[in-house]
């Protein structure tokens, strides 16, 4: 494969992208434009005068024409103006960047923990159908995707915090007795490390553990019955059958021949885990009181304060679509005939 | 709701499925299990709210966070209501905010889906580009902004719950259409001199239903949790209305204190029912799927 097709492919993939975040500004435009009540009146405070209330209307623009208003929203965008938060009187989007580190170690967290336990769960109930692993992986992936993630979260909670005290109190990122470690990466678990203070490290290790295991069980299921499933399928083709037949060690007909096709279809539903474990995120935030965006958002909502609502939503969808981009181009460097095909 | 609605056109096909279906149930004992389940839950959500020894919003404050007990079967929460009343009443609600919001979002988009993967063009790409953008949100956090932007009342929670699943019926819908577009049958109707309406209602979409039927069920699992999820995070049903999201968010902040039991039971409740749809789901595929048929 020459070097600049698969530049042009992601070049073409990323320009695909474009017209679904036009999209999403739409969306997140209308769902702005149609909060409850007069939105002057309430940008303006509860106790303020009309005058007050028309001014506020004319500085949001919102006197002017919808087509107007969105050109408007979208140039606030342009330079990153995502309307201030009332409840704290910072900008939303300074907000949302300071809190996004948080949500996100979480999330890759949980996420790797998910793959490293789900991918070879799979593999194994595939390769022994009918055997206690089939059976394990099974009664994980219908539990899990039975459980909701609230209810999980407070069950470990229960067990790891008040009858075994193992685990902290599900207070946030840190122990109030540790100071934060210097920013560098907004990962406590990279920057803990970076400042070489083993305590802070294992402490945010602790803190992590929960959270971490609650959205990871949410997301194994899905990730684990797929693998099975597509493991299987690549296992009673004619190629396992061939290299088998060849005389070729286990090992490799597992891992070279079966698991690697195995893990295309894997990879394309990657995109469907990542809308419910950013989803299940926000519950898991609030469970455990993690400061991430998640739990901003939810603190506003219930003072009614919905600029940092609406930005957080529109922050979780351009996050959602490039993720599914990035999975875009992992399954085209995985299967070069997507490539091909293009 | 969802076995009845397996098409049964004519009375032999009837006794055909249901022998079937006696067949699946006998091999598949879990899918017994889960018929027996919905049934039991359609049953508490009818009867129960008659027949809960306490009523669900009465508080006594001397008996509050009093675990299970004679009395208080699943214990009473922190105004000393009784909790066992509390989560048989919620079901209804719950169930009727998920059956709503999949019927809804079931009929709309298995119309726009037919519409689009039979008329093709711009509707096909009208429809598409719809569908796109509301998967290009993470879909509970697009309930989330429907809800918090629409206003926090319980019809918003079945119209962004309804809104957030429409996308899977649609394109299932488009995709099993648009193969039978050409088909023989199809082509004897339009011959026949069907409108293009009548050819969808009569002839395409009766063909698409059974594996249709088979989201549905896996969908009312999701449409429960995202509801409950809503409720949890203080979305759409308002304290103190029983409701077994609002009821665990309720129970949230005595867990750290030992008291597990106001957000255990109605937790466990929430997922009794979406185990129970998913295990439906899981028996209707086998039912209807041919692949799977031995």
């Amino acid at each position: 494969m020459k070097h600049g097709s698969m530049g042009g492919f992601i070049l073409r993939r990323v320009i695909g992208a474009v017209p679904i975040l036009l999209g999403v500004i739409v969306v997140t435009f209308l769902l702005t434009r149609a909060l409850p009540g007069d939105p002057a009146a309430y940008f303006a405070g509860t106790s303020s005068s009309a005058e007050a209330i028309e001014q506020v209307r004319h500085r949001l623009g919102l006197d002017r024409s919808l087509p107007q208003q969105f050109v408007l929203y979208v140039e606030a965008l342009a330079v990153g103006d995502l309307g201030q938060s009332i409840a704290t009187g910072r900008p939303v989007a300074a907000e949302l960047v300071s809190r996004l580190p948080a949500s996100l170690e979480l999330t890759f967290v949980a996420l790797i923990l998910a793959i490293v336990t789900a991918v070879p769960l799979g593999v194994l109930a595939a390769t022994r159908p009918g055997s206690w692993v089939d059976h394990l992986c099974r009664v994980t992936t219908t539990a899990g995707v039975s459980l909701p993630t609230f209810v999980t979260g407070l069950l470990l909670v229960y067990v790891f915090y008040y009858i075994l005290g193992w685990a902290p109190a599900p207070l946030g990122r840190l122990d109030s007795f540790l100071s934060a470690p210097p920013t560098v990466t907004g990962f406590y678990l990279i920057d803990t490390l970076l400042a070489g203070d083993g305590e802070a490290f294992w402490a945010t290790l602790t803190q992590l553990a929960l959270p971490a295991i609650t959205l990871a069980l949410f997301t194994m299921a899905p990730l684990a019955r797929m693998t099975r499933a597509s493991m299987l399928g690549v296992l009673s083709s004619d190629f396992i059958r061939t290299a088998r037949a060849s005389g070729l060690s286990r090992p490799t007909v597992l891992l070279r021949y079966g698991f690697r096709n195995a893990l295309l279809p894997v990879v394309t539903t990657l995109g469907m885990v990542f809308s419910f474990m950013l989803g299940a995120n926000v519950l898991v935030e609030k469970v455990f009181a993690w400061p991430g965006i998640g739990s901003f958002a939810l603190e506003a909502l219930i003072s009614l304060d919905y600029a940092p609502v609406q930005g957080f939503v529109l922050m979780m969808a351009v996050l959602y679509v490039m993720l599914n981009l990035l999975i875009d181009v992992a399954y085209s460097l995985i299967d070069p005939r997507v490539r091909m095909a293009s | 709701m969802t076995i009845a609605a397996v098409p049964a056109t004519a009375p032999g096909k009837f006794a055909t499925r249901l022998r079937h279906l006696g067949y699946i149930l006998g091999e598949n004992p879990v899918t017994g299990f889960a018929f027996g389940l919905l049934l039991f839950l359609v049953v508490v959500a009818l009867v129960g709210p008659s027949l809960v020894p306490y009523d669900p919003l009465t508080t006594d404050t001397a008996m509050a966070l009093r675990p299970p007990s004679a009395a208080h079967w699943f214990g009473t929460d922190q105004l000393g209501r009784d909790l066992f009343s509390r989560v048989v009443v919620a079901t209804r609600l719950d169930l009727e905010i998920s059956v709503l919001a999949v019927a809804l979002s079931f009929v709309l988009g298995t119309l726009l889906g037919a519409a689009a993967g039979y008329f093709g063009g711009w509707t096909d790409a009208v429809v598409i580009r719809v569908i796109d953008t509301i998967m290009a949100f993470p879909l509970f956090v697009l309930a989330m902004g429907i809800v918090a932007a629409a206003g926090n009342t319980v019809s918003n929670i079945v119209y962004a719950t309804a809104i957030i699943n429409l996308p899977f019926y649609a394109r299932m819908a488009r995709t099993e259409v648009n193969v039978r577009r050409e088909a023989g049958f199809v082509e004897a109707a339009r011959l026949a001199g069907n409108s293009h309406a009548r050819i969808l209602i009569a002839q395409l979409i009766p063909n698409v239903l059974p594996p249709m039927m088979v989201q549905v069920s896996l969908n009312l699992g999701w449409a429960i949790l995202n509801a409950a999820g809503l409720s949890f995070i203080g979305l759409g049903v308002r304290a103190p209305t029983p409701e077994w999201g609002i009821l665990v968010a309720e129970g949230a902040s005595f867990i750290v204190s030992g008291e597990w039991w106001v957000a255990l039971f109605p937790g466990l409740a929430l997922m009794l029912a979406v185990f129970c749809f998913n295990l439906l789901g899981d028996g209707l595929r086998d039912l209807i799927d041919p692949r799977r048929r031995t």
